[in-house]
């Protein structure tokens, strides 16, 4: 039996479908407000869930995020004015995993996660109920020590490929690649914008050589046409900025009506 | 853990895998290039012809006289072109992203030196510039971002966050991600992802051959102390880094104590509160609250406030290697018009740190020995807010 990740994938496999990845800052309310607490930002997700998503990124609000746009970068200074920290956000997995089953994995910074003990936080995270960790600013060379413990521990730790990943790198990513690999559509940070895909989608194709493990597109997908789009050059996609822009704008329904319609458009964009 | 780009533990490539291309494309020219005889040659006439290089180490008699211990000499970087040393490292990495074939430099800044500094370079080899800027430190360096715009570069007020030098460097950084593939980015101090602390001391630590050459010119030996001051640490590590295996010469760098002991009220990574990290590509010493999110640093010194620190300095720290002091807002302040009164020398209000610092080293020293103070660079920039800050102590 696999983890629950793996499940998830194997049965969207199964089905012929693509997995929608819905990321959600731990400490944001779907009001858009962070005094409502962590109970707020369970609520997004059990409502997240029901609309469609197949898998939860739970985002780990951090003082300087390198590699994300404007949106979750409001989102991080909101969540953090709120008194989000990491134990809290353990916390909302624990609340989550009460009464779902859906994948969990956690994304944030390496400092925060340093300061705690990664070991720790790979513990308690997996007693929590995290599935595993997505840490932008480690990439592939210096996350061996890393990718010790999680293996250890039986948790996924997410490698990164991006249209820059090329030659002997990429083979040395994929041959470690668990859960999923997080292809990033095009240079630059997480926001919405418009992307040809078809770049992503030679890089995802070099992938495949290497690695069975499941493909997942992310950066820059906001309507449920780039959905589509992009899910055709793998096996899922990954949105933050366009739900969690709406989130900021304390409009929760938009963001589950995004995230209902992606899910519906995924879902006939594989009919067969 | 990577050996790569480490100085004992502390240093790294903590980027987004999007960057890695770029730092290895850069490590190999940097690599290629660093001991080419063409580039080399290259490099020192520029910083000869035209940044005005070997600078003086001059005595200081009037300074010395006022302490009545060691003899003391400044390293006047101040002297170069655009007023501070930051002009060394910039025409190094200018020089490299020409030979990488870039069209574009981005920078980030804090006072403003750095950013006026690549935007001279830019001019220099007609590169376009892009400068971000906190929008705080914009509003309080105008001058200076003025000086950029006349030079050609675009300056970019950055808001996000905290409105200063981290934040400018995060967005720096992700304008880079987003125009990696046309764009150098020209990091302003021995800071950041391997190979920028080795490359940027580098095209620093002519400061520190220089010292070692005109002492034993002119004192017949080599000094018993170097003092600089520390932000991100450049001009300490281009100063202390031709004498790292010499415990003889004692090596101080002199942080910024800012207006207290508590949680942003300092810039005090090394001699305070920081603990190792990882903040902009490095891990090194930082400041952090308990739940690992990086504190905003307080100096009066817009070069000065930042939160962490070039991890080589870490290295020098905990190996013993060189000592970490700071001094305060206000000891800073007094430095600043000594200088001036003094020696005729208005000192920027980075380096007025390291000359406080000789307040409380003066009375440990003896007349044979010697000090170096780098003079990191000139005070023209921080005259409107120190005659600010004056006023208002006078009115208070
Ligand atoms: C004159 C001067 N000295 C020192 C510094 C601090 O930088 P570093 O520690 O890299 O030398 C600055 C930064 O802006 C500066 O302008």
């Amino acid at each position: 039996m696999g983890t629950r990740l793996e499940n998830k994938f194997a049965e969207l496999k199964r089905q012929g479908r693509k997995a929608l990845i819905i990321y959600i800052t731990a400490g944001i309310s779907p009001a858009g407000k962070s005094a409502d607490g962590p109970q707020a930002t369970v609520e997004a997700v059990r409502a997240a869930e029901a609309a469609g998503a197949d898998i939860i990124e739970l985002g780990l609000p951090f003082s300087d995020p390198m590699a994300d746009g404007p949106v979750i970068q409001a989102a991080s200074v909101r969540a953090l004015q709120g008194g989000m920290t990491l134990p809290k956000a353990l916390g909302i997995a624990r609340e989550i995993r009460k009464f779902s089953e859906v994948p969990l994995v956690a994304m944030g910074y390496i400092n925060q996660m340093h300061h705690y003990g990664f070991e720790k936080f790979v513990q308690e995270g997996k007693a929590a109920g995290l599935d595993g960790v997505i840490v932008p600013d480690v990439p592939h060379e210096e996350s061996a020590g890393m990718r010790e413990v999680t293996q250890r521990q039986g948790f996924h730790l997410m490698e990164f490929i991006t249209p820059g990943t090329t030659g002997e790198r990429m083979a040395r990513t994929c041959r470690e690649a668990t859960g999923f690999i997080y292809c990033v559509s095009n240079y630059g940070v997480t926001g919405v914008k418009e992307i040809d895909y078809s770049a992503i989608g030679k890089v995802c194709a070099e992938a495949r050589k290497f690695t069975q493990v499941p493909l997942a597109i992310g950066f820059g997908i906001g309507t449920s046409e780039a959905a589509v789009q992009a899910a055709a050059q793998a096996d899922g996609v990954i949105v933050g900025s366009a739900v969690m822009q709406r989130m900021l704008e304390g409009k929760m329904g938009e963001a589950l009506d995004l995230i209902g319609e992606m899910r519906q458009a995924l879902d006939k964009s594989c009919i067969r | 853990m990577n050996k790569k780009g480490r100085f004992g533990r502390f240093g790294g490539q903590y980027v987004p895998e999007i960057v890695m291309p770029a730092l290895n494309e850069l490590e190999g020219a940097y690599l290629k290039y660093k001991d080419d005889p063409e580039f080399k040659e290259e490099f020192s006439s520029y910083l000869r012809e035209y940044a005005g290089r070997p600078t003086n180490l001059y005595y200081a008699e009037g300074l010395t006289r006022h302490y009545g211990r060691a003899r003391i000499f400044l390293k006047r970087e101040d002297l170069l072109h655009t007023g501070a040393h930051k002009i060394n490292n910039a025409l190094g990495q200018a020089l490299l992203a020409q030979r990488m074939g870039k069209k574009r430099v981005v920078a980030e800044t804090g006072a403003g030196q750095h950013g006026v500094a690549t935007a001279t370079v830019a001019a220099l080899f007609g590169m376009e510039c892009h400068v971000f800027m906190g929008a705080v430190d914009a509003e309080r360096q105008k001058l200076n971002v003025f000086r950029m715009q006349l030079l050609g570069a675009k300056v970019i007020p950055v808001s996000s966050g905290t409105g200063t030098l981290k934040d400018a460097t995060s967005e720096a950084i992700r304008y880079w991600a987003t125009n990696i593939r046309d764009t150098h980015y020209i990091i302003g101090s021995a800071v950041g992802p391997h190979p920028y602390p080795a490359m940027v001391r580098d095209f620093q630590k002519a400061i520190g051959e220089e010292i070692r050459a005109q002492s034993l010119e002119k004192i017949g030996g080599l000094p018993d102390y170097l003092v600089a001051c520390v932000g991100g640490g450049s001009n300490a590590i281009g100063s202390f880094y031709d004498f790292r295996e010499e415990p003889a010469v004692k090596k101080i760098g002199v942080e910024a104590g800012g207006r207290g002991e508590g949680a942003g009220d300092n810039a005090k990574t090394l001699s305070g509160a920081g603990e190792p990290g990882i903040l902009h590509g490095a891990y090194s010493y930082l400041l952090q609250n308990e739940d690992g999110q990086v504190v905003e640093a307080y100096s009066i010194s817009a070069g000065l406030d930042y939160p962490g620190v070039g991890p080589e300095h870490s290295f020098y720290k905990d190996a013993g290697i060189a000592e970490y002091v700071s001094v305060t807002d206000e000891e800073a302040l007094a430095a600043f018009q000594r200088l001036s009164r003094i020696e005729g020398i208005i000192p920027a209000m980075e380096s007025s740190h390291a000359l406080a610092y000789l307040e409380k080293l003066m009375p440990e020293t003896s007349p044979e020995e010697t000090v170096v103070v780098t003079l990191s660079g000139r005070g023209d920039k921080d005259v409107q807010m120190v005659a600010k800050v004056l006023g208002e102590q006078e009115g208070a």
